[in-house]
C-alpha cells in the first residue's frame, strides 16, 4: 500500500515536472509564434472594446473581412491585416483601467501592439477625447473632413467636440430611449396592444402611474427596477456631475431616489437590484410579470432578444415613446494616438460610422438606429421597415422624433463613476437597510475613494 | 448499557458526518447540474436532473474569445507548475544550508526566517507593484513565479522534515566520498525529501492555481490572466449573463481538475497535511 | 576536494552562506525593498486623476488619520466579525469531529470517505467558489428556486442584500473550506497523546466528555493556539470571497468590506498614498500576529513546534 502510494506521489511529481517543462518552452512559443504571426501577416490592428457588440456588427458588415479566426478573437481582412479584439467588461471600471494602462504604454510598446481603435461610452468620453490628455486623434488628422460626415446626428458629433473645436470620435447610432413594453400584458390589462393606445397611457408619468397601477392590480409589475428608470432622470438634469471639483447631485437624482423608494416599497416595480444581472435577464423572458423597459434602439438587439430567443415570447413586444424622453449611451470610435495604421484606422471609421449602406444594414438586421438621420427619416416612413422582435412594428419612427432632442451637453468624465456609485449606494437604501443620510454618506465616501481628487470638494446636495 | 451509549454516539456521529458531507458536495451537485443545463431551462428553475447542454456550454466556453480559458488554463499550469518546483527546490536548498552548515549568521538568517514566517504578502503589494513596473515585469508571468523562490512557510516544512529524516552523517559520508556540496544536495539530500517535496509541491500548486489577489493586479492584458482572473471579471462581465449555463461551465472547469486530481490523490494529501507531524 | 582534510570546518561556512543566497536575495528584492517603497509613499498624496498623476506631495501622516478617523476601524470591525462567524464554528466541529475520528471505541463507517469528503473545498479556488455562492444564491438563483418549490419560504430570500445574510455567507464560505484542514490537524495532534494516559483515565471511570475536556483538550492546548493565530492572520487577509461575493462593493452598506478589499479598491484607483498608509497599518498588525507565532515556533515545547510547521502553510498559501 505504502509503496503504492508512493508511486502515485512520484507520477505526481513527474506531472508536475512535466508541466513546467511544457511551460516554460510553452510559454517560449507562444510568444514566439504570437510575434511570427504578427510578423509574416502584415499589419496588426488592435481594438479595444468592452463587449462584442461593435465587433460582430463589423465582422458582418466591414467590406474588407476576409475570415475569422475559429475563437472569433482575430478577424483577417482581406489584405491580411490581422484585427486583435481586447475585450474587457465595462463594470466597475474595469475596461477603462485596462485601456488606461494600455494607453500609457503606447509610445513604448512594438508596433503591433500599440492601439489603433478604442470605443467609448458616453459615459466616459469626455476622459478620452480632453486635449490635454492627448490620447485620442482628431478625425481631421485621419483626413476626416466634415463633409465626410454631414449625415450624422448632430448630437453624436457635438458630444464629443472639444475646446480646441476638434472632433475626436465618431458613433455609428443614435440613442433616443424609448419604452419597450409586452403586448402580451398591455391586451390583458389595457385591452389592446396598440402602439398608439398603449402610448395615451403612458404619456407623462401621472399617465404612467395611473397605468402601473392596473398593472399592480392585475398582478404585473410596471417595470423591472429602479436601475431602469434611471436614465430617464439622469438625462433631464439641469447640469453635469462634477463643477470643478464639486460632485454636484441634481434635483431630478433626488427625484429619482424617491420615486424609486415608493415604486419598490408599492410592488409598482419588481426590485431588481440593476441591469446586465440574471434577474434583470429573467424579467425579460418568456414567464416574466413585468410589463415595460427603458431602452434605446439597440436595447432591442442586445438585452431583449437573447432572452426570448425562439420562445413564445420572441415576437410579443413593441415599442412607444417613454413619459420623458431619455438617451442610453451610445459608442464612440476613437483613433488612438500613436497608431501605426492610420489609414486604415480612417477607412474602419468612416465606413462603419459614415456609409449608408453599412448603417442601413445595422438598422435592418440589427435593430440599430444608425447615425444617418436622412436614412433614419427616410425608414421611419418605409411602410416595409419592421423587425420581427416588434411583430414587424417600424420604431424608427418612434424614436426619430426623440433623437432630435437629445442633448448631451451634461455629461462629464466622471459619469460612469458617478452613475454606478450612486446606483450602489442608494440600493442599499431602496432595501430598507439604511436611511436616507447614510445613503449620502455612503456615496460621498465612495466617490472620494473612486476619484480622490473630488474629495476636496466635497459633494453638494440639492435643498 | 454502555453498548447503547456507544450506539447513541455512533448514530449522532453519523448524523452530523452525513449532513458536513452533504454542505460540502451538495454545492458542487447543484453546479456540475448547471452546467449541463442550457441557458432556457436555467431560466425556468432549478431541476435536480442533468439537462442535456454539457457539449454546448463546454464548446461556447471553450470558444468565446472574451475569456480565454484554454489559455488561462496554460497560464496557470506554467506559473503553478514553475512555482511548485521552485518552492520546493530553493525551499531545500536554503533549509539544507541552514540545517547542514555552520556559519556565524546561521542563527540570526534562522530567526529572521521565522520572524517572517506568516507575513502576508498583500501588505507589501503596492511596492512590489511599483517594482515589477519599474523592472518592466508589469503585466508578464515572471512576477508571479520568481518572488516564490522566497518561502518562509516551506523553508520551515523542509528544516523541520531534516531535522527528522536526514542524519548528518550522511553527509559527511558523502564528503568523504569526494561528493561536492551541490552534487551531494542534488543527489543524496533531494531523494531523502522527496516525501516532504512531493506534499509542498502540491500544496503550492493547488495555492498558486487558486492565487487571485496579486495576479488581479500584476497582470493586465487578456492573453497573460490565469484562471481565477478569468472567474473574476465574470462577477462584473453584463455581456456574460446571457448565458448562465456557460458561467457555471466555466466554474466548473476551474473547479473540477482540481478535484480529479484530489480524488486520486486523496488518500496522500490527507496524510500530507500532518505530515511530519506523525513522524518523527 | 583534495585540500578539504586541511581546512575542513571553515571552509564549509561559505556553502551555507551560497546555499541561502537565492532566498535572502529575492527576499531582499521582492519584500523588502517594497515594503520600504510602501512604507515611504504612506507620507505622500500621490494617485491619477483619470490619466494624469496628482502629486507625489508631502503630506506627513494625513493619510493615516484619514483613514483613522472614519474608515480603518469599520473594515477591521467587518473583517473580525465574518473570521470569527466562521472561526467559531470551525473550531468547534474540527474539535467534535478529530475526537470522534480518533475514538477507537466509536466505530465510523466510511471515515476515510468523510475523510476526504471534508477536506476537498479547502483545495477549492475560491475565487470560484464565491462566483458559485454569488450565483447560487442570487435572487432567482437555484437555493430560492429549491426553497420557493419546497414551500419553505413564501418569497424569494435576498441573502445578499441584508449585512447578516452577506456575512453569513462569507463566513460558511470560510468554514466550509476551513474545517476539513482543521479537523486532520486536530486529529494528527489528539493521535500524538500518548494512549496510556487515555487507558488509566478509562479504568478510574471518565466519561467521554470528562476524557475530552481534562485530558484531549489541556494536551493539544498549544496546537489550538497556534490555529488560532495562523487562521487570525488567514482571516486579515480575507479578500477573494468577499471581492467576488460582492462584487467588490462590500455591499450592503460596506458591512462586508474588508481590509484588504479596501487595500485593493486603492490600488485599482491608483491611490498610492492612501494605499501605503493602510498598508502600513496592515504589516503592524501582522507583525503583531508574526511576532507570537514566532514564540511559540521557537517554544522548547516541542508539540507546538512540530505541529506548527505544518500549520504554517495556512498562512503561506493564502497569500
Amino acid at each position: 500500500m505504502k509503496k503504492r502510494v508512493w508511486s502515485l506521489v512520484l507520477a505526481a511529481v513527474l506531472v508536475l515536472g512535466l508541466f513546467t517543462g511544457c511551460g516554460g518552452s510553452g510559454n517560449d512559443n507562444a510568444a514566439g509564434s504570437g510575434d511570427a504571426e504578427a510578423g509574416d501577416g502584415g499589419k496588426v490592428l488592435n481594438i479595444y472594446v468592452w463587449n462584442q457588440e461593435f465587433q460582430e456588427k463589423f465582422n458582418a458588415n466591414y467590406p474588407e473581412v476576409g475570415k475569422l479566426s475559429n475563437d472569433k478573437s482575430v478577424t483577417y481582412l482581406k489584405d491580411g491585416t490581422e484585427v486583435h479584439w481586447i475585450v474587457n467588461p465595462n463594470q466597475d471600471g474595469v475596461y477603462q483601467q485596462k485601456l488606461d494602462e494600455a494607453l500609457a504604454k503606447q509610445a513604448s510598446a512594438p508596433a503591433d501592439e500599440k492601439i489603433d481603435i478604442f470605443l467609448v461610452e458616453a459615459d466616459y468620453a469626455l476622459k478620452y477625447i480632453d486635449p490635454d490628455v492627448n490620447v485620442a486623434l482628431p478625425i481631421s488628422q485621419l483626413g476626416i473632413t466634415a463633409a465626410d460626415i454631414s449625415n450624422q446626428y448632430k448630437y453624436t458629433q457635438e458630444a464629443v467636440t472639444t475646446a480646441d473645436g476638434e472632433i475626436r470620435a465618431l458613433s455609428y447610432q443614435a440613442t433616443p430611449g424609448m419604452l419597450v413594453y409586452r403586448r402580451s400584458i398591455a391586451k390583458a390589462v389595457l385591452g389592446t396592444d396598440d402602439p398608439e393606445t398603449v402610448a395615451a397611457a403612458v404619456a407623462d408619468w401621472d399617465k404612467f402611474y395611473e397605468t402601473a397601477g392596473q398593472m399592480k392590480a392585475a398582478g404585473c409589475f410596471m417595470y423591472s427596477g429602479r436601475a431602469d428608470t434611471y436614465r430617464v432622470y439622469a438625462n433631464n438634469v439641469s447640469a453635469p456631475w462634477v463643477d470643478g471639483n464639486t460632485v454636484v447631485v441634481d434635483p431630478s437624482m433626488m427625484n429619482w431616489v424617491d420615486r424609486s423608494m415608493q415604486d419598490t416599497q408599492e410592488k409598482i416595480n419588481h426590485n431588481v437590484p440593476g441591469q446586465w444581472i440574471d434577474e434583470w435577464n429573467k424579467d425579460m423572458g418568456p414567464d416574466s410579470k413585468v410589463f415595460c423597459f427603458f431602452l434605446p434602439a439597440w436595447g432591442l438587439d442586445v438585452c431583449i432578444a437573447p432572452n426570448v430567443k425562439d420562445t413564445s415570447a420572441a415576437q410579443d413586444w413593441a415599442v412607444c415613446p417613454s413619459p420623458q424622453g431619455f438617451y442610453w449611451g451610445g459608442t464612440w470610435l476613437i483613433a488612438a494616438n500613436g497608431t501605426d495604421n492610420a489609414a486604415q484606422v480612417k477607412d474602419i471609421m468612416l465606413k462603419m460610422t459614415a456609409d449608408r449602406e453599412i448603417l442601413r444594414s445595422l438598422a435592418v438586421n440589427n435593430g440599430e438606429m444608425s447615425n444617418d438621420q436622412p436614412l433614419m427619416e427616410e425608414l421611419a416612413q418605409s411602410p416595409d421597415f419592421g423587425i420581427d422582435l416588434l411583430g414587424g412594428q417600424n420604431y424608427i419612427g418612434v424614436l426619430s422624433d426623440a433623437a432630435a432632442s437629445i442633448s448631451l451637453a451634461n455629461v462629464s468624465p466622471y459619469d460612469q463613476g458617478c452613475t454606478e456609485e450612486f446606483q450602489n449606494t442608494f440600493g442599499d437604501y431602496f432595501n430598507g437597510k439604511i436611511d436616507l443620510e447614510k445613503a449620502k454618506a455612503n456615496f460621498e465616501k465612495a466617490i472620494g475613494e473612486r476619484y480622490p481628487e473630488l474629495k476636496s470638494g466635497g459633494v453638494r446636495w440639492p435643498e | 448499557m454502555k453498548n447503547k451509549k456507544i450506539n447513541g454516539r455512533s448514530i449522532l456521529a453519523h448524523a452530523v458526518l452525513i449532513i458536513l458531507a452533504f454542505m460540502c458536495l451538495f454545492f458542487f451537485y447543484i453546479l456540475i447540474i448547471n452546467a449541463t443545463r442550457s441557458h432556457a431551462q436555467l431560466q425556468l428553475g432549478f431541476s435536480a436532473l442533468p439537462g442535456s447542454s454539457l457539449i454546448t456550454n463546454f464548446l461556447n466556453v471553450i470558444n468565446d474569445p472574451a475569456i480565454p480559458i484554454l489559455k488561462g488554463i496554460q497560464n496557470s499550469l506554467i506559473v503553478s507548475g514553475c512555482c511548485a518546483a521552485i518552492v520546493t527546490y530553493f525551499s531545500a536548498l536554503t533549509a539544507y544550508g541552514i540545517y547542514a552548515y555552520n556559519f556565524k549568521l546561521k542563527n540570526a538568517a534562522f530567526t529572521f526566517i521565522m520572524a517572517i514566517l506568516v507575513m502576508p504578502t498583500q501588505v507589501t503589494a503596492l511596492g512590489f507593484l511599483r517594482l515589477i513596473t519599474n523592472m518592466g515585469m508589469d503585466d508578464s508571468l515572471l512576477p508571479l513565479i520568481i518572488p516564490s523562490v522566497a518561502s518562509p512557510a516551506v523553508f520551515y516544512f523542509m528544516h523541520s522534515y531534516m531535522q527528522s529524516s536526514l542524519p548528518k552523517e550522511l553527509i559527511e559520508a558523502a564528503r568523504i566520498d569526494g561528493s561536492g556540496e551541490f552534487g551531494t544536495f542534488n543527489r543524496i539530500v533531494m531523494p531523502i525529501m522527496k516525501p516532504a517535496i512531493a506534499v509542498q509541491a502540491i500544496f503550492t500548486f493547488v495555492g498558486s492555481w487558486n492565487n487571485y489577489f496579486i495576479p488581479a493586479l500584476v497582470i493586465t492584458s487578456k492573453s497573460k490572466q490565469t484562471l481565477p482572473i478569468m472567474i473574476a471579471t465574470l462577477r462584473g462581465a453584463d455581456y456574460m449573463n446571457f448565458d448562465m449555463g456557460k458561467i457555471y461551465m466555466m466554474i466548473t472547469i476551474a473547479i473540477v481538475p482540481i478535484i480529479i486530481i484530489y480524488l486520486l490523490l486523496s488518500k496522500f494529501i490527507v496524510e500530507g497535511v500532518t505530515l511530519g507531524g506523525v513522524k518523527e | 576536494m583534495r585540500s578539504e582534510k586541511k581546512i575542513k570546518s571553515v571552509s564549509y561556512a561559505k556553502w551555507g552562506y551560497i546555499f541561502i543566497l537565492p532566498f535572502f536575495l529575492t527576499y531582499a528584492v521582492f519584500s523588502v525593498i517594497p515594503l520600504v517603497d510602501t512604507i515611504r509613499n504612506s507620507f505622500f498624496e500621490y494617485y491619477y486623476s483619470g490619466l494624469k498623476a496628482i502629486g507625489p506631495n508631502w503630506v506627513g501622516l494625513a493619510n493615516y488619520a484619514e483613514l483613522l478617523s472614519a474608515d480603518l476601524p469599520k473594515y477591521a470591525w467587518n473583517t473580525f466579525v465574518m473570521w470569527i462567524l466562521g472561526f467559531v464554528p470551525q473550531i468547534v466541529v474540527a474539535l467534535v469531529l478529530a475526537s470522534w475520528f480518533t475514538d477507537a471505541r466509536l466505530k465510523i463507517r466510511g471515515k476515510q470517505f468523510f475523510k476526504v469528503v471534508i477536506y476537498l473545498p479547502n483545495l477549492i479556488m475560491a475565487s470560484a467558489f464565491a462566483m458559485l455562492f454569488f450565483a447560487l444564491f442570487s435572487n432567482s438563483g437555484p437555493v430560492n428556486n429549491i426553497l420557493l418549490s419546497m414551500g419553505v419560504v413564501g418569497e424569494a430570500i435576498r441573502f445578499m442584500e441584508s449585512t447578516f445574510g452577506a456575512r453569513t455567507l462569507v463566513a460558511l464560505m470560510n468554514f466550509l473550506m476551513w474545517f476539513g484542514n482543521t479537523t486532520i490537524m486536530l486529529m494528527a495532534a489528539i493521535m500524538g497523546i500518548n494512549p496510556s494516559v487515555f487507558e488509566a483515565a478509562e479504568l478510574d471511570g471518565c466519561t467521554h466528555l470528562q476524557k475530552f475536556f481534562k485530558i484531549t483538550l489541556p494536551q493539544i492546548k498549544p496546537l489550538l493556539t497556534y490555529t488560532l493565530i495562523t487562521s487570525l492572520i488567514g482571516g486579515l487577509q480575507m479578500f477573494d470571497v468577499p471581492q467576488i461575493l460582492t462584487g467588490g462593493q462590500g455591499s450592503p452598506d460596506r458591512t462586508t468590506m474588508t481590509l484588504i478589499m479596501y487595500l485593493n479598491n486603492h490600488l485599482q484607483a491608483k491611490n498610492y498614498g492612501m494605499a501605503g498608509a493602510l498598508s502600513v497599518f496592515l504589516f503592524i498588525i501582522s507583525g503583531i500576529l508574526c511576532w507570537i507565532v514566532f514564540r511559540m515556533n521557537t517554544d522548547p515545547d516541542p508539540d507546538g513546534s512540530k505541529f506548527a510547521a505544518k500549520r504554517a502553510r495556512k498562512g503561506g498559501r493564502a497569500s
